[in-house]
């Protein structure tokens, strides 16, 4: 058996793996990251539009600040979210990008002087000042008060990914690609690493740490139409799942994006319509202001997701090979625009489906329709990053449920997130690695390879009829189709029903390959059982929870329910033998919110259930407010009075702005 | 769907295990109906669920921005997952493993140890003794400059360059197409505070900016369009120009 001695593991390398790594470096850690695949080309790389962070900088973000991101962070979440994070996160987010910027992510700049910009379908004019010139400028995007979403053109990123690996380089970080974890290796009740397959070679390693940091990203492949990178199955977040131990919180909480380009389901950034495209149906029509005059095209994205599937189902949708669809104009914002902020969306469109979305007029029009695009959900943790129930396990990023984003999340915060939990938890992350000491006798880690060496000779040996790939297809078929943007009851109940049939199949098939080395249905044959378990998370707490709250949206429970349902479902897998996970809930504590739970300012009004704490809670936080104002306290001290939280290292520091007084 | 069949395609892969004692390199074809807008992430996951699970290829995005799927197809090195088999209208695709690359099996190749070594070798990150407070404002840049960088920042390593590369084949030590750009990148940003000099000591040999043959079948392939020409051409006279 080969063991590998580190002081802290990072499973994952994306932007939060990586944040998190060269935080524990830079503590004098030995630090290695392990990747499915070269760390650049990790799912991070993928998101186009940009980094919310309150610098206020450009003229429509003028007097943006913490207080602005924080509110329209909880309200995005459907106030689903752990309010205390989202207070860590919106602080700590305008010195995440100060430092992106100082590693050389190339952040598009203010200009002085007027541009032109696309704003309700007209064309407008902003004068940007002279004092902002060369500061970070910023897009608007859905759900937000202020233009905040920080970019480089639509390849954001990717910039932010060379700019955090290149980081993760300089400091020595040891970072080893096409390796995977398979198991958690722990004993009574903590973490000392993991068990991990070379990808080349085949070969087993154990990898054992003081602490070991998940951040393996999203669960979008369980879905069969989603803008997930293939990489993006949820193992990471299932091998804490098998522990038995960890808890796996809100994984019925599913972002569907409204804007995935049809047939291949690539993404088109939520910056087309920040920038001002429309969404038009059959007949060019411009339906969105019939459904949210507010906000129209930028309501939040499940708003914005389920008034698309609704408006085809009242008949205005575009028909295709594909099924119905809408279009996505984004011509009205002139070719020059376009071949400047919107260049990927421009050669995506070009290449999978021969548009120019520059053409004017129905020409350049870009088939889109809502699929899976981002897990709410993921590994329960507190506010630290650290496993509730499992010490020494952390999870960063989209792998994690750190729950900032609660039952949607806004576009422009998941990116943001990578690298700000990769700083809060990775330091958290990093201390706990200084103060514990590995403890675990070798025989212990010798039982979990074991354990794993044997499970692949028993795929290996499977001797029955079913195929792992037809397995594979059918449980994303069933995700699409009864765990979607609408869910009821009856559907749900069939799913998981489904869901545990294929599980068992699991155990039917055969390998055809008997290799150990390079054999990629070997591959499938362990990983899907594994995404059949988070598919049954996922399907099993949006059966029982039985309201709508953001993302989650039950036509046979249309109210969001206070009264009832504020409060995390937080799932565990008691027995490796059981076929379904065992579902218990948390509550959200009202009386400790910083905002108490109320209508969210777009979707129809009088839809909740109240919770008479709410009002209870507002009047306490509108009496604080009002006496500490007329105290002539100021924003800092009045909110560290109605919700305190703690934040690793200076990131607690007031953000300077070039608007301050 | 569309019910009208699709005409009869051919994919030929050569299928190669070097850590199987007894696998040896050869082609193996499969045909398939072509459905519309295939591309080859398609079509090879179909082969892989169909027909051959044990054939081996790299994908991760499957939309052009990650650089997994560079393999020779045809001759040329291009992103397999944007390569529409509508365009081969003779219905016959051979897809080849990238050369210069270290072989995984079939069509996988170890890009990434690679360019591990690359970024190492051109220490691509930002060299700065400037201590940053993240509380303040941040420098400023002109929006002119930051584009500039970010134009040759939108590089995604998938080593088509390398792999088009006249020179790597000779100099297999040449830091490649992708790492000159890189440089090229560095040197336009203010962040960085290397001078020529500076780069001078990393590229300025024939395994670096001098080794170069100006073939520029690096720009013509690059999927990402970045101005290799211009950029090798202007550190060459920057370079040649301090000695």
């Amino acid at each position: 058996m080969k063991i590998n001695y580190c002081d802290a593991l990072v499973i994952g390398g994306g932007l939060a793996g990586l944040r998190a790594a060269v935080a524990a470096q830079k503590k004098g850690l030995s630090t290695i990251v392990l990747s499915l695949v070269p760390v650049k080309r990790s799912h991070s790389a993928a998101a186009q539009g940009g980094m919310q962070a309150s610098l206020g900088n450009s003229k429509m973000s003028e007097g943006d600040n913490e207080d602005l991101h924080f509110a329209d962070t909880v309200k995005g979440s459907d106030w689903g979210c752990d309010q205390e994070v989202a207070r860590m996160f919106v602080t700590t987010a305008p010195k995440a990008i100060r430092e992106l910027a100082s590693w050389g992510v190339p952040w598009s700049r203010v200009k002085a002087g007027p541009h032109n910009a696309v704003i309700n379908a007209k064309k407008t004019t902003i004068t940007e000042e002279e004092d902002r010139h060369g500061l970070i400028t910023s897009r608007d995007f859905g759900g937000t008060k202020k233009w905040r979403t920080c970019y480089t053109a639509d390849a954001t990123g990717h910039t932010m990914l060379f700019g955090v690996a290149n980081e993760a380089l300089k400091h020595d970080v040891d970072i080893r690609d096409r390796k995977e974890a398979l198991s958690i290796i722990h004993e009574d009740g903590r973490c000392y690493g993991a068990v991990v397959r070379d990808l080349i070679t085949g070969e087993l390693e154990a990898y054992v740490s003081k602490g070991t940091c998940i951040a393996t990203g999203g669960y979008g492949r369980v879905f069969k139409q989603t803008t997930n990178a293939v990489i993006c199955e949820g193992t990471g977040a299932a091998i804490a799942l098998e522990t038995g131990i960890a808890a796996l919180s809100n994984m019925e909480a599913v972002q569907f994006h409204p804007t995935p380009i049809v047939p291949s389901g690539i993404l088109l950034t939520e910056g087309c319509r920040g920038d001002g495209g429309v969404l038009r149906d059959v007949d060019g029509h411009r339906f969105m202001p019939d459904y949210e005059p507010e906000k129209k095209e930028l309501a939040s994205r499940d708003v914005v997701s389920r008034r698309m599937i609704e408006h085809i189902r009242n008949g205005k949708g575009v028909p295709s090979p594909y099924g119905y669809h809408v279009w996505l104009d984004i011509s009205i914002l002139g070719r020059e625009h376009i071949e400047r902020n919107l260049r990927d969306v421009q050669e995506i469109c070009q290449i999978f489906n021969g548009i120019d979305p520059a053409d004017e007029g129905p020409k350049g029009w870009a088939p889109v329709l809502p699929m899976q695009h981002y897990s709410m959900g993921g590994i329960r943790t507190k506010p630290t990053g650290e496993s509730s129930r499992l010490a020494g396990l952390f999870a960063c990023g989209e792998a994690a449920c750190w729950d900032m984003h609660g039952f949607n999340r806004l576009g422009g915060n998941s990116v943001s997130e990578t690298v700000v939990a990769g700083m809060i938890i990775g330091n958290y992350f990093a201390d706990y690695c200084l103060e514990n000491d590995v403890t675990i006798p070798t025989k212990t880690v010798q039982k979990f390879v074991d354990a794993q060496d044997a499970y692949l000779d028993q795929i290996l040996a499977y001797n029955g009829k079913e195929d792992i790939f037809k397995i594979k297809n059918r449980m994303k078929e069933i995700m699409d189709e009864k765990v979607g943007i609408f869910r009821d009851g009856p559907h749900l109940e069939a799913a998981v029903e489904e869901l545990k049939e294929l599980l068992q199949k699991t155990k039917h098939i055969s390998v055809k390959s008997k290799e150990r080395v390079g054999n990629p249905e070997l591959e499938e044959a362990y990983r899907v059982p594994r995404m059949l378990k988070v598919a049954l998370c996922v399907a099993k707490g949006a059966r029982d929870r039985t309201e709508s709250r953001g993302a989650h949206y039950r036509e046979d429970y249309l109210k969001r329910d206070d009264a009832n349902w504020l409060k995390r479902t937080l799932c565990t897998w008691a027995n490796p033998d059981d076929i379904e996970p065992t579902l218990e809930y948390a509550p959200l504590d009202i009386m400790k919110m910083e905002m108490p739970p109320a209508f969210r300012g777009y979707g129809a009004k009088g839809m909740i259930i109240e919770n008479e704490l709410s009002a209870k809670r507002q009047e306490e936080v509108d009496s604080i407010r009002e006496k500490m104002e007329a105290d002539g306290k100021d924003r800092y001290e009045i909110q560290d009075t109605l919700m305190p939280f703690e934040l690793p290292m200076n990131y607690k520091d007031k953000n300077e702005r070039a608007g301050d007084k | 769907m569309s019910t009208q069949k699709g005409r009869e395609i051919t994919i030929s892969v050569l299928k190669f295990n070097p850590r199987s004692a007894v696998s040896k390199p050869h082609y193996v074809d499969y045909k398939l109906e072509e459905t519309s807008g295939m591309t080859l992430f398609i079509a090879l996951n179909y082969i892989r669920e169909n027909l051959d699970p044990d054939l081996s290829f790299d994908f991760v995005c499957r939309a052009g921005i990650c650089g997994s799927c560079g393999m020779v197809v045809n001759g040329k090195p291009t992103l397999a997952c944007r390569t529409l088999i509508a365009n081969y209208p003779e219905g016959k695709l051979t897809l080849l493993p990238m050369p210069a690359f270290e072989l995984i099996k079939d069509l996988s190749v170890n890009t990434g140890k690679w360019m591990d070594g690359m970024s190492k070798r051109v220490e691509s990150w930002v060299h700065s003794d400037h201590e940053v407070d993240i509380s303040k404002l941040e420098d400023r840049i002109d929006p002119e400059v930051a584009n500039d960088t970010f134009e040759l920042d939108r590089c995604i390593e998938c080593g088509i360059c390398v792999a088009s590369c006249g020179t790597m084949l000779m100099r297999p030590n040449f830091v490649g197409p992708v790492g000159l750009n890189r440089v090229a990148r560095f040197e336009i940003d203010p962040h960085d505070k290397r001078t020529a000099d500076d780069y001078y000591e990393l590229i300025g040999d024939d395994d670096g900016i001098f080794g170069c043959m100006s073939l520029m079948a690096c720009e013509d392939h690059c999927p990402k369009h970045l101005p290799l020409q211009n950029k090798i051409a202007y550190l060459r006279r920057k370079l040649v120009a301090l000695r």
